[in-house]
């Protein structure tokens, strides 16, 4: 496991092992996860200490777009596909976004840096087309914002 | 001329969070004191002459919300205030946690005291997460000099607020999938009845409201009814947070009085179509609302003008096409959002959209016939006649209305089958 079990039982104790509060629960595990995602073993040892089965557990995972039961790359990013989005132009960001990155939507790259996915609107559509980048938004894209935001991106993983 | 109004976002960029003292000193907290002072009776008909309607999208009176519920007899009751904006092309609420989140509260203390709540819940979505610690460390400031916590303003009142974070469900806007993921579970809606303001959170009765309609409650109990009504028409008092968007040059949030018309609000405010464009369709409501040919942009912006025609205020988006849009490729994304969005409980709902995109598809390679677009308008109806909830009953709302304007597009390449 990448996360800490100090850390992790910490957020149950917090929480008091309530499956009430199972969303903040794994929503604060996730984020000890440097690959922003439960594992497996992550789930069965929260089931366990919770005494909730792991179908519940996954249940959750599966449901909701912010829980992830996959890792993603160091730098995740989301592109708005929805209505908003789709007649401001996206399909030139997304086209700008899979030629610097090298992968399709979907999909993480091999260095493991970069994830890149479709999310539904995150409300910021008054920045349209519009991203989220570890869930920082980046609004009013262009092709030559996009070559700028992923080259700082990639010139961080050299300091 | 533009028409824009500043009486729901009057106090917009005029303090930061940490400047509750701001807050104070332009009138805030006027509203609760005047609800615990005069009662609630008052507030009720105070909200009965605002003409106040729910502004999260279904628009039932909140007056008459109100004073049923303050009527139901429990232990223990709670109030919500649903952040969890989800509506695609909607972010006004986002505007109005940022820039006057205090006011929301104020809203929310107000709505726990006519209810009978000492708690109350402000859930907001995950995409909003940079709200988050915001909205705490205005809780705990408004807790510090009196306006939450114990005997709230040496009245006896005790109410606090706790943040809720969703986790990305489109569905859990509607209240009892928003109240099950509450409770720690996936967010399906719940069969009704019981409505959740009978057994709601923790099987308690639970009123849930609006991030506009709360800071509209605490804005009129503070200016008074009578000039809140000031503003709008006979049927659609007041002043309404619109969200703005698509290929229009000013893209925003705005609060305009009831009564204006699209073209005013697109050319007006909005400062027309990028590039000059002409206008091909708008969305009204968001993602779950009709398609409207330019033709009726000159209707105005009431709930009773706009019903007339067939279209509705919803959550208040206003999201411009201009005429180079496909409306299939429109269609393709509105299918896409909802079929990623859907909770699976019901069949309708669930197969529905599943059918849905398989026609759309073929319409997007020109190879649907007449049988299909038949096919999809039947399916498009028992969706919306047959699905649990919401969301189920308006996905394919963008799909009627476009059969219902814009056939010939969808149609083209039909004719040529027909003609074989």
């Amino acid at each position: 496991m990448t996360a800490d079990i100090f850390d992790v039982n910490k957020i149950l104790k917090k929480y008091e092992y309530k499956d009430s509060s199972l969303i903040p629960i794994l929503q604060e595990v996730q984020k000890l996860n440097e690959e922003k995602y439960i594992s497996e073993e992550m789930a069965k040892y929260i089931a366990a200490e919770m005494k909730i089965s792991k179908t519940r557990i996954y249940e959750v995972i599966t449901f909701f777009s912010a829980l992830n039961d996959k890792p993603k790359g160091k730098y995740f990013i989301q592109l708005c596909n929805s209505t908003v989005c789709e007649i401001t132009d996206k399909d030139l960001i997304e086209n700008a976004l899979v030629s610097e990155l090298g992968i399709q939507v979907g999909e993480t790259s091999q260095d493991k840096m970069f994830t890149l996915e479709y999310t539904p609107c995150f409300g910021a559509c008054d920045v349209s087309p519009a991203m989220r980048v570890n869930k920082v938004v980046y609004g009013n894209l262009t092709e030559s914002k996009i070559k700028s935001i992923v080259s700082k991106l990639r010139g961080d993983t050299h300091e | 001329m533009n028409r824009t109004q500043k009486v729901i976002t009057e106090n917009f960029n005029t303090y930061k969070v940490e400047q509750i003292d701001k807050y104070i000193e332009n009138g805030g907290f006027q509203g609760l004191k005047n609800a615990l002072e005069k009662g609630k009776d008052f507030i009720i008909d105070e909200l009965n002459i605002s003409g106040l309607r729910g502004r999260g999208g279904a628009a039932y009176p909140t007056g008459k919300k109100w004073n049923g519920g303050r009527q139901t007899h429990a232990d223990v009751k709670y109030v919500l205030c649903n952040a969890d904006e989800g509506e695609p092309a909607t972010f006004k609420d986002r505007e109005l946690l940022v820039k006057d989140p205090y006011k929301v509260l104020e809203g929310l203390a107000i709505s726990g005291y006519t209810f009978g709540a000492k708690e109350g819940f402000i859930y907001i979505r995950e995409e909003y997460e940079f709200l988050h610690d915001k909205i705490r460390k205005a809780i705990k400031l408004a807790e510090e000099n009196g306006y939450l916590g114990k005997n709230i303003l040496g009245t006896g009142f005790d109410f606090s607020i706790k943040v809720f974070s969703g986790a990305g469900a489109y569905v859990c806007g509607e209240g009892s999938a928003l109240i099950e993921s509450m409770e720690g579970k996936a967010g399906r809606p719940r069969m009704k009845p019981p409505r959740i303001g009978v057994a709601g959170y923790m099987g308690k009765p639970t009123q849930s409201n609006n991030v506009e309609t709360l800071a509209i409650v605490a804005t009129v109990l503070k200016m008074g009814a009578v000039n809140y009504a000031k503003y709008g028409t006979e049927k659609s008092i007041g002043t309404k947070m619109i969200s703005l968007c698509g290929n229009v040059k000013k893209p925003g949030t705005y609060e305009i009085p009831f009564g204006m018309s699209l073209r005013e609000i697109i050319y007006d405010i909005g400062g027309g179509i990028v590039g000059d464009k002409d206008i091909k369709f708008l969305q009204l409501g968001g993602v779950s609302g009709p398609l409207m040919p330019k033709k009726y942009i000159d209707t105005k912006y009431t709930y009773e003008d706009l019903e007339a025609e067939g279209f509705g205020i919803g959550s208040g988006a206003i999201l411009v096409a201009d005429e180079t849009k496909s409306v299939i490729k429109f269609l393709e994304s509105v299918s896409y959002f909802f079929f990623h969005e859907s909770c699976g409980k019901c069949t309708p709902c669930r197969e529905g959209k599943r059918q849905m995109k398989k026609l759309l598809d073929k319409m997007s390679k020109g190879t649907a016939t007449t049988k299909d677009l038949k096919n999809i308008e039947k399916i498009s109806r028992i969706m919306t006649d047959a699905s649990f909830c919401g969301l189920g009953q308006t996905a394919a709302t963008a799909m009627l209305t476009a059969i219902k304007y814009f056939s010939p597009e969808l149609c083209s390449s039909i004719d040529e089958i027909k003609a074989l």
